[in-house]
């Protein structure tokens, strides 16, 4: 589904990240770990298209697709969703407005009328529950005011509201408390399917035992420097970053 | 109404015996007391308002265009400009369907479609309207239906022969003809407008309209609108402008004057939308206006509504004085200016009466090169006690060739009064732009719908049809302006 090679990008001059590789297959689930400055949040800034950042080698391919050559709405209506580390505020619009302009357009690009008044409130209401999001929420500007956790929820639940194909969470479990983890996984774990993929960045090995990954990445200094089970996460929990450092003689 | 206006072009023409070299349709260009006796006499206005058109004209003379509002421009040349242009009385207008269909294109592009109006006849939500082109009230909608409640809403010009004791004591009785430079300009060479009058304890039952167009080339459009609302009544009245593409400027002074008695509410809600000129600067329409609105008696109310979208030049304050004890008045307003244009607005609060209460809200958004001036004053006057007064400017800039000022002025000379003002500068976000792609919305959608939030509270008070268009209106004036 997503194939990463050697990867470079920059922003204002300065290399960020240093020859990416990373392959990701439809049904998969991959966690990316790091330290804080790896350049987690820019790996999934160049996938979803952001211009500050000046991608100079590499290639990404995404469902036979040329992504660099996309348009960041046209990534997103592919189906590459990305949930903000931090997600932003648009005040006077409201989220059910806002999420219904999103997915009208993402279906006009795959040439499908807008969804029926019914249909999208009938999706809202699914989804709402799916990630026990209060109805109040929906309502609401998007992410106006919001509490940290609050914001973090939104997002997955405007993932479950677009359906992507792959999804990549970016430090999605910082800031919610343990009953809204355990929830926001179970969203994500619902929403897996076959045909799609999910990428998930983060911190803690907690969030790893809701969200099962297949393959455990550990991003160091733009690189992705180590791969392996979802043990790595474990270890690397015991151990801190440190017995990277020495593995790879940095 | 159409016709009975056509009629009166052809036959005034002969019955005054003015000089050959005006023809049927259009004054001769130039602004002298001929000029003003032609107009009246085409309109076969009495005695009293050629004087007071003769008066207006005599002091204007003797004023010089005021130069403190925020922009700069080619002082129009008043000898250069056509007072008077009339549709040619060629075709005798008989009902709607021969209304220019360009017109009523525009018309239904305003969210107003009368071709519907005119198929349903029943009072309940529907809109009347007056079109004003160049100068002439071209038809008026539903008169009959409003009538029946004793509603007057007809052209200006119309009002003054036939309710003449109305407009003899209400017009410049809000804005007199000394009040500024385009007021006096207006009031000598005003050619039509709409006239409003709802009697006591009725609440009128639709929206009134007007429609305003500038078609005519060389021509100024100078229109009047009085609007009274008497004890215990309510009217909500919408106005709609636009103008064709030209490369000269042409000018639009009108004067809007809104009387509310005891208990009488009137919402003025205005889409302007004048041609803005094109994107380097070329033609556009001066829009200089002057909209005053008086709560005379006790518990009376007056709102405004703008969404200000057009014209090249923009210099209007619509204004209420606050005279009756707990009357309220509202200014909420968007303006939006992109490219060269140029808009100084904003409003005067003035507060005369006890317990009266005030709320501003501007949003103005500035895009290109263009500049954008919020200019407010809140005058509590000396017993006026217990007034407030809550005031917002916000300032949303896109791009960093472009300028937001905010000029607010506040006078208080009462202690009781409480006046707040709060005001925000704020730059459309890159990440706000980028979260909107990165959920599949395009670039011209996205600064829609974060334009149109920042500016809800505004859109919100225009009426469910106005509100749509207003929407559709910001997205189209601001396409192209960011990345
Ligand atoms: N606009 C910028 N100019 C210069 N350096 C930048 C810019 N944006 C990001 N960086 C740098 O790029 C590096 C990678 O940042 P990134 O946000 O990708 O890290 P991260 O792995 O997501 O970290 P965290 O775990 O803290 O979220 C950091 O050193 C950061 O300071
Ligand atoms: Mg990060």
């Amino acid at each position: 589904m997503l194939s990463i090679k050697n990867l470079h990008a920059s922003i204002g001059g300065k290399e960020i990240l240093k020859g990416i590789n990373l392959e990701v297959k439809a049904g998969e689930v991959h966690a990316i770990m790091g330290p804080n400055g790896s350049g987690k949040s820019t790996l999934s800034a160049v996938l979803a298209g952001r211009e500050d950042y000046e991608v100079t080698e590499g290639e990404i391919i995404f469902n036979g697709k040329n992504l660099l050559e996309l348009s960041p709405e046209d990534r997103a209506r592919e189906g590459v969703f990305l949930a903000f580390q931090y997600p932003i505020e648009i005040p006077g619009v409201s989220n059910v407005n806002f999420l219904k302009t999103a997915l009208n357009e993402i279906r006009a690009y795959k040439g499908l009328e807008p969804m029926e008044a019914k249909d999208f409130l009938a999706r809202l209401k699914e989804k709402q529950k799916l990630v026990e999001l209060d109805g109040k929420l929906a309502n609401r500007s998007v992410n106006e005011g919001f509490s940290g956790g609050e914001k973090k929820r939104n997002e997955i639940f405007q993932m479950a509201m677009l359906e992507p194909k792959l999804a990549i969470l970016d430090e999605t479990d910082s800031g919610l408390d343990i009953d809204a983890l355990r929830i926001v996984a179970g969203g994500v774990n619902k929403l897996k399917s076959n045909d799609n993929a999910t990428i998930v960045i983060t911190h803690y090995q907690r969030l790893l035992d809701y969200i099962v990954p297949d393959v455990v990445h550990i991003l160091y200094k733009g690189k992705i420097v180590k791969s392996g089970p979802k043990e790595l996460a474990l270890e690397l929990e015991e151990r801190g970053y440190d017995f990277i450092k020495e593995e790879i003689g940095a | 109404m159409a016709n009975e206006i056509l009629e009166e072009q052809i036959s005034g023409e002969y019955k005054y015996g003015f000089v050959t070299d005006i023809d049927a349709d259009n004054a001769p260009k130039g602004l002298n007391e001929e000029i003003i006796r032609f107009i009246s006499s085409k309109k076969n206005e009495p005695e009293w308002m050629l004087d007071y058109r003769l008066k207006a004209f005599r002091y204007w003379l003797t004023l010089d265009e005021p130069h403190w509002a925020h922009v700069s421009y080619q002082k129009p040349d008043f000898q250069e400009i056509i007072y008077y242009s009339a549709p040619k009385p060629k075709v005798q207008l008989n009902s709607l369907d021969e209304v220019d269909p360009e017109l009523l294109k525009t018309f239904e592009k305003l969210g107003i479609s009368i071709e519907e109006q005119k198929r349903l006849s029943g009072v309940e939500s529907r809109i009347a309207v007056d079109i004003v082109m160049d100068s002439v009230s071209v038809k008026t909608t539903f008169k009959e239906t409003l009538s029946e409640k004793g509603i007057i809403f007809c052209s200006f010009g119309e009002a003054v022969q036939e309710h003449p004791e109305l407009v003899k004591k209400y017009m410049s009785s809000v804005v007199p003809y000394t009040d500024n430079f385009y007021a006096a300009l207006n009031s000598a060479v005003f050619t039509d407008g709409s006239f409003c009058y709802i009697p006591k304890g009725v609440r009128c039952p639709m929206e009134l309209s007007t429609y305003f167009r500038i078609n005519a080339s060389g021509t100024g459009q100078f229109e009047r609108t009085l609007i009274i609302a008497d004890e215990d009544s309510y009217v909500s009245y919408l106005e709609g402008c636009t103008a064709p593409m030209r490369d000269e400027n042409q000018l639009h002074a009108a004067v809007v004057e809104i009387v509310a008695h005891k208990n009488a509410e009137v919402k003025y809600s205005t889409v302007q939308n004048w041609y803005p000129g094109d994107k380097d600067g070329k033609g556009g329409i001066f829009n200089f206006v002057t909209k005053r609105g008086i709560c005379l008696e006790d518990n009376s109310k007056i709102s405004w509504t703008q969404v200000e979208t057009g014209s090249a030049v923009t210099w209007k304050y619509p204004s209420v004085i606050l005279k009756g004890d707990n009357s309220i008045g509202e200014f909420y307003s968007v303006a939006v200016t992109n490219n060269y244009q140029q808009a100084d607005t904003g409003t005067k609060m003035m507060h005369l009466g006890k317990n009266t209460r005030s709320t501003i809200i501007s949003k103005g958004i500035s895009a290109g090169f263009s500049n954008n001036s919020y200019r407010g004053l809140v005058r509590i006057a000396k017993g006026a006690s217990n007034a407030r007064n809550f005031s917002q400017c916000d300032s949303l800039l896109m791009g960093d060739k472009c300028g937001a000022h905010t000029f607010p002025y506040i006078e208080i000379k009462d202690k009781s009064a409480v006046v707040e003002h709060e005001a925000t500068t704020s730059k459309i976000g890159e990440d706000q732009l980028f979260y909107c792609k990165q959920r599949g919305i395009d670039n011209e959608k996205a600064i829609g719908l974060i334009v149109n939030g920042y500016c809800k509270e505004v859109l919100n008070k225009l009426p469910m049809e106005f509100a749509v268009e207003a929407q559709k209106l910001l997205a189209v004036s601001l396409e192209g302006s960011v990345g």
